[in-house]
């Protein structure tokens, strides 16, 4: 079975985009949960590669031009009201792609690929606009809130807004008054969920949200971003905890050596058979309640 | 509070005792004998050892160094500085006349080189690697290493001899009643002395500027800021300058006896008459009174630009602030 018709078994429903660009779209098996509202994902990255442009030293007085790649070929899609992880080591290159997806390049770096996002095609431009808008970024710690300002100044929006927030993610209105390192843990975690959330994203992408957090924290982050994605809103998980990402994605996309290898329903990750990479099988695997094996060196996160 | 100033003033007072046994004992180690230096070398000679024992004895220095500075210390306490060897008048009165000069000179010095060399390092910070930011670095490297009494004298030659722009030296047009000088005339004579500290005062600060610039884009917030849409000049506005201004204050309060210490170079080049000079004047003529006021007067400015920092630190910074002992 190709990858087009596995899809197509497992969606269920007609696509009613241009079917010309079809090959290309799909590249990931989608869970009960993933819709093509208005024919098209809400994200959709295609063949993208990030390299960077700089001097690598060649000898003790010697260097040269030269390019290195961080991410190449890589596919990922979000649908409206799902949960996507992204899978990977530190490291990996998977800051990159999230600073990529909002059109955050560095000078010297090198971009090719296609990016949709809400149907249309993107350009740095047009992401830019998108970045802090529809599409929204959850840092990964108070370290991303300016130490010297007031959290409710940082989170902008109207007060109206803000309070509306506040009362649904259960912090006190005196928080706004507050400086980040006043902070608790979880009230950080919440405040830094209302940066993105007072704009009304359709994109959330969170990039490792949950380090840090007690087990009942955490779960209580996964919930409120369960309960965003149930509105209707699709959320990018970065991650490199395969647990939490199972726990709480409804598809999980395996990141490796600079590319997405599998991009599958979290249900396939239920049993190794319904997996397609062997590397996805060694994940499967090191899980605790399998075997707890450990992924072999050649074979490990890189 | 009222245990934050008690310390201070505790501090104060320690300072002061340490830079008065400080300096008059060093001036005491001085091989320059006040005596002959203000009788001159050629009088001096002619004097009969009896006149030269009565001056001693007049003076005070046949005494032993510790008996002078109780003595000193004594008088000081109730307000009598002693007499300036130099200038034949109470110090108090020698401190006061200068003072306004040296503190106008600085204060113009200051503001100056903080604003510029604040705004040269931003601007290059911002665009590193960009040509402003090479002239910029240039400029600091060269200037950091510029003596600054040569930087005056150069100038002097430009400005006052060769365009004739300014006036060769002092504080007021000379032959004009003291009475009759304007506030103009104060500044057109302080442009050239005030250009000169400043321009060369501008390479600390805007070197550290540029440096914290760059670490404050690299860091979180900043990077946070730009992926909630704003442009890299929206967020060095909204969150860069605030986090940029703290250290700069500081460093700028800090260098306040850097400045002073210049001022002591400029003031002999444009034979501008502050505490600079006058403590070159008292130096050479050991002249201890009047060297030991100006002493303490300086440290009373340096105190003065740390505690500054100290309390602009916890006006800024909600984290020492909160924390509570920042004095």
């Amino acid at each position: 079975m190709s990858e087009e018709e596995k899809d197509q078994v497992i969606e269920g429903h007609e696509h009613h985009h241009d079917h010309s660009h079809e090959a290309a779209h799909h590249h990931h098996l989608h869970a009960a949960q993933s819709h093509h509202t208005h024919g098209y994902h809400l994200l959709q990255v295609e063949n993208l590669s990030i390299g960077f442009d700089m001097y690598e030293q060649t000898g003790k007085w010697t260097s040269a031009r030269a390019f290195s790649p961080v991410i190449h070929g890589l596919n990922i899609s979000v649908h409206e009201g799902e949960i996507v992880a992204i899978v990977g080591a530190s490291g990996s290159g998977k800051t990159v792609l999230a600073d990529a997806i909002m059109g955050l390049y560095e000078p010297n770096s090198l971009v090719e690929g296609t990016i949709y996002f809400d149907g249309v095609e993107q350009t740095t431009e047009t992401l830019a606009q998108h970045r802090g808008r529809e599409i929204a970024f959850v840092p990964q710690s108070v370290k991303s809130l300016d130490p010297l300002m007031r959290v409710g100044k940082q989170i902008g929006g109207t007060a109206e807004k803000r309070a509306e927030l506040f009362q649904q993610y259960r912090l006190d209105p005196q928080v706004e008054r507050m400086y980040p390192h006043e902070l608790s843990g979880g009230m950080a975690r919440r405040v830094l969920l209302c940066t993105a959330l007072v704009s009304d994203p359709k994109l959330i992408i969170a990039d490792e949200p949950t380090p840090g957090l007690d087990l009942e924290l955490a779960v209580q982050a996964m919930a409120d971003f369960r309960a965003f994605a149930n509105k209707g809103g699709g959320v990018l998980l970065i991650t490199h905890d395969i647990e939490l990402a199972l726990s709480v994605a409804d598809r999980v996309a395996v990141f490796r050596d600079g590319t997405v290898i599998e991009e599958t329903a979290v249900a396939n990750f239920s049993s190794p058979d319904t997996l397609q990479e062997e590397f996805s099988r060694s994940l499967w695997r090191a899980l605790p309640e399998h075997e707890f094996a450990v992924i072999p060196m050649e074979e490990g996160w890189r | 509070m009222a245990k934050l100033i008690g310390k201070q003033l505790l501090k104060f007072i320690a300072l002061m005792f340490a830079v008065s046994v400080v300096v008059f004992f060093l001036v005491g180690l001085s091989p320059i004998d006040p005596v002959q230096a203000n009788v001159g070398q050629a009088a001096y000679a002619a004097l009969s050892p009896e006149k030269k024992a009565e001056l001693a004895t007049y003076w005070g220095t046949n005494l032993p160094i510790w008996e002078r500075y109780l003595n000193w210390l004594l008088a000081a306490l109730q307000g009598d500085w002693g007499i300036s060897l130099r200038f034949n008048q109470p110090v108090t009165a020698v401190l006061a006349q200068r003072a306004g000069n040296t503190l106008l000179l600085m204060l113009v010095a200051w503001l100056l080189s903080g604003v510029i060399g604040l705004f040269m390092g931003i601007v290059a910070g911002m665009k590193k690697g960009s040509g402003f930011d090479a002239f910029v670095k240039g400029y600091c490297f060269v200037l950091a290493s510029t003596p600054t009494f040569w930087f005056g004298l150069i100038m002097l030659m430009i400005f006052a001899v060769w365009l004739g722009w300014f006036p060769l030296g002092f504080s007021v047009p000379i032959g004009k009643s003291a009475a009759d000088v304007t506030l103009a005339d104060t500044l057109y004579h302080l442009i050239l002395p005030a250009a000169t500290l400043s321009i060369v005062g501008v390479a600390n600060i805007a070197l550290h500027t540029r440096e914290k610039t760059i670490d404050v884009m690299e860091s979180d917030y900043i990077r946070f800021a730009q992926a909630r849409g704003m442009s890299r000049w929206q967020a060095l506005r909204t969150h860069g300058l605030r986090n940029l201004l703290l250290p700069a204050i500081t460093l700028q309060c800090a260098s306040i006896s850097e400045i002073f210490g210049g001022s002591v170079l400029v003031e002999q080049v444009f034979s501008y008459p502050g505490l600079g000079q006058a403590a070159v004047t008292a130096g050479i003529g050991g002249d201890a009174a009047l060297l030991v006021g100006i002493a303490m007067v300086s440290a009373v400015i340096v105190f003065g630009g740390n505690l500054l920092a100290n309390i602009l630190y916890r006006v800024v910074d909600p984290r020492i602030r909160q924390g509570g002992d920042a004095l």
